[in-house]
């Protein structure tokens, strides 16, 4: 797998760290894996000690994730990396973007041409364009 | 700047912003037809670009915003159903048109095409925020609170390709009128917004979790008073709510009415509020400024009338009986003097609900030119709205009609019906909704005899996702399929108005053969019942369905 960046990464966690379930968490661990339905207000102060927070996509129509992004960094102040895995497809590129996700991992062969073109589309939002954020 | 009556007037980030979205789309059926995306994930990007797949054709949407568009853009309509569909189009309930034959390989063309009169297929299907509703009568009836069209344009900016609604678990629909009788079916929408002026400024009521499709459900208020600098913040929570918590392993169970059904009305209200606890209102802050730049696109027409617009009105009625009948059925009181808002009927009698051909649609921009400063709306019962004719003119303007066989006078009578496509273009369909709807406006074609019935409205689905809404049909009609026979239930008594209910099931299922006949007998009955000053409705409340019900299986 390859990491596709989409922003550079607030805070890019290391390479080496060991990625856990977020149901098998402990005081110890520094980067996560949240399961689409997971509510990340529990996550609580653990958020302190992380680095790194993966969200799943079981599927690229389930949106949950970009919720999930979105309550990181807006409620809880999230400044570690967030990374998005699952089945992406590069027409979501801005949306996680701008939900707050640095990067995507991707298969090896992925091309990374439609992702990089998507990012260089629609560089105004209507969403900003009236206030927003 | 020329900006068009009622709506929005495009600047360069909006041109540019569909040019990308074009762009965008071509790139995505390249990449379909390269392999690179699968049928499944082209889906949803095709559907949110408008573009279905029926039983015989691709079916492509265009979005009319809050269901205004200007001659320009309607002559650009004509123009498509000539080029590239079979001569016609079809008015929607949602006030967008949809076109039955198209081909894949048109479609960025198409679009294109739409883009140069500013207009776009952008999000009329798929699972994300679909186009925003509105009163068909804004910015012109007399009995308006407040014009809902500026708020209707900022829901529609706030929520194209929304970065985060985009996947939801479920399409998402919300209408927002200024009107103390809800024109809009707010109780029957995922949200709908019923704005007045407060003191500081608009107020919206907002309701939640309405809807029809298998499981009618009527609304809920989740606010009563959100002022204009919190309407977004409000709307973004509680479609967060639904984003998180909405079902996602049922495609039957998704939509918001099941989650607020599960949770209670005042369950999902506190979700709602927990989350406006977390989010900062300075992020979310709807500004006066941005509102007043958006209102300054609309060009507002000048409304002042002759002064004996009224009395020549008067005389030209009297002269006329069969135009004084039209005037009492297809007009809606202006609050200008002078000025009156006409619905033209797209139901001729016999004809296919809401289906109007090249050549009318042309006209209908002339017609909108000469005598309602180029403007026109669609409603959601598939008509169309000439919202500001002048009073002395307004004969003329009829007689226009007539020589295209739109002068119906049957507005919200028994001939208005509305009927979704049906089992002769949905893959979904259990029957064919338009053959019914065809015979039963060719039976019920008079509009003496219409008038004389009153206000009575019928609304056909071919199948239990309900897209006929016959659930709020004074008289609905469902298709079932009977061992291969197509068979209609029939509902009496619901409504989409301030008194929203869905109607009650009469009894067993008839035959397509007795659909007719059956409705006949059932409207005989109510003119032989009814009391001096009735409705339909009035009648079905004081006396229960027992009357209908006998009349209805009599020969049975």
């Amino acid at each position: 797998m390859k990491q596709f960046d989409l922003a550079p990464a607030r805070h890019p966690a290391p390479a080496s760290l060991e990625i856990i379930p977020v149901a098998e968490m402990t005081e110890t661990t520094r980067a996560i894996r949240l399961t689409p339905e997971f509510d990340v207000e529990t996550l609580g102060t653990a958020l302190d000690h992380l680095d790194l927070i993966i969200v799943s996509f079981p599927i690229f129509r389930d949106g949950r994730g970009f919720t999930q992004a979105r309550a990181l960094r807006e409620y809880y102040g999230f400044a570690g990396e967030i990374r998005a895995e699952g089945h992406l497809i590069p027409d979501q590129a801005q949306f996680l973007r701008t939900c707050g996700v640095d990067c995507v991992l991707l298969e090896d062969d992925a091309d990374t041409t439609p992702w990089l073109k998507a990012l260089s589309l629609f560089p105004v939002t209507y969403q900003t364009r009236l206030g927003l954020r | 700047m020329n900006a068009p009556v009622g709506l929005y007037q495009y600047q360069t980030a909006d041109r540019e912003f569909l040019a990308s979205r074009i762009a965008e789309f071509e790139g995505q059926v390249q990449r379909r037809l390269s392999g690179d995306l699968t049928e499944d994930e082209f889906k949803p990007l095709r559907l949110m670009n408008g573009l279905y797949l029926q039983l015989h054709a691709y079916m492509l949407r265009v979005a009319i915003p809050y269901g205004v568009l200007d001659s320009r853009q309607m002559r650009k309509l004509a123009h498509i159903a000539r080029r590239y569909d079979r001569d016609y189009g079809h008015f929607t309930t949602r006030q967008n048109i949809q076109f039955n034959w198209i081909k894949l390989e048109e479609t960025p063309e198409i679009l294109r095409q739409l883009a140069d009169v500013d207009m776009h297929a952008i999000q009329t299907s798929g699972n994300c925020i679909r186009n925003v509703t509105c009163d068909q009568f804004a910015g012109a009836a007399a009995d308006e609170l407040m014009d809902p069209r500026v708020h209707a344009e900022i829901l529609r900016q706030w929520s194209t390709l929304h970065p985060e609604f985009t996947f939801l678990p479920r399409k998402f629909k919300i209408a927002i009128s200024g009107s103390p009788h809800d024109r809009v079916a707010a109780r029957f929408h995922d949200i709908g917004i019923l704005a007045r002026p407060g003191e500081n400024g608009p107020l919206f009521r907002i309701f939640v979790g309405g809807g029809l499709g298998r499981t009618p459900l009527v609304g809920h208020e989740l606010f009563d008073s959100v002022p204009e600098a919190d309407l977004l913040m409000t709307l973004e929570a509680a479609l967060r709510v639904y984003n998180a918590y909405g079902r996602r392993d049922n495609i039957y169970k998704a939509r918001i009415k099941i989650l607020v059904q599960a949770l209670g009305i005042d369950g999902y209200r506190k979700a709602v509020e927990h989350e406006l606890s977390l989010m900062n209102p300075e992020h979310y802050r709807l500004d006066p400024e941005t509102v007043a730049a958006i209102k300054a696109r609309f060009a507002a027409p000048d409304l002042t009338a002759s002064p004996d617009a009224e009395s020549r009105l008067k005389a030209d009625r009297q002269n006329d009986i069969a135009f004084d009948r039209w005037v009492r059925s297809n007009t809606h009181p202006h609050f200008a003097p002078g000025r009156i808002a006409v619905t033209v009927s797209i139901k001729p009698a016999g004809g296919i609900p809401g289906d109007a051909t090249s050549d009318q649609l042309d006209r209908l921009a002339d017609l909108a030119d000469q005598f309602s400063f180029g403007e026109l709306r669609i409603t959601h019962l598939q008509n169309v709205v000439l919202a500001h004719v002048a009073q002395d003119r307004l004969l003329k303007l009829w007689q226009a009609l007539n020589a295209i066989g739109l002068g119906d006078a049957n507005h919200e009578l028994i001939g208005d019906i509305v009927a979704c496509p049906g089992l002769d273009y949905c893959a979904l369909a259990n029957a064919r909704s338009i053959p019914i709807a065809q015979k039963l406006s060719a039976r019920f074609g008079d509009n003496a005899l219409q008038e004389e019935i009153g206000k009575l409205r019928i609304n056909i689905s071919g199948c239990i996702n309900a897209c006929g809404h016959h659930h709020v049909g004074h008289i609905g009609l469902l298709g079932v399929d009977k061992r291969g026979e197509e068979f209609f239930q029939i509902t009496l008594g619901g409504r989409d108005d301030a008194l929203s209910r869905t109607g009650d099931i009469l009894g067993a299922a008839l035959p397509e053969d007795d659909m007719v006949d059956a409705i006949a007998r059932i409207v005989d009955r109510y003119l032989s019942v009814r009391e001096k000053g009735e409705q339909f409705l009035d009648t079905l409340t004081r006396l229960g369905d027992a009357p209908f019900k006998e009349a209805a299986y009599e020969t049975v």
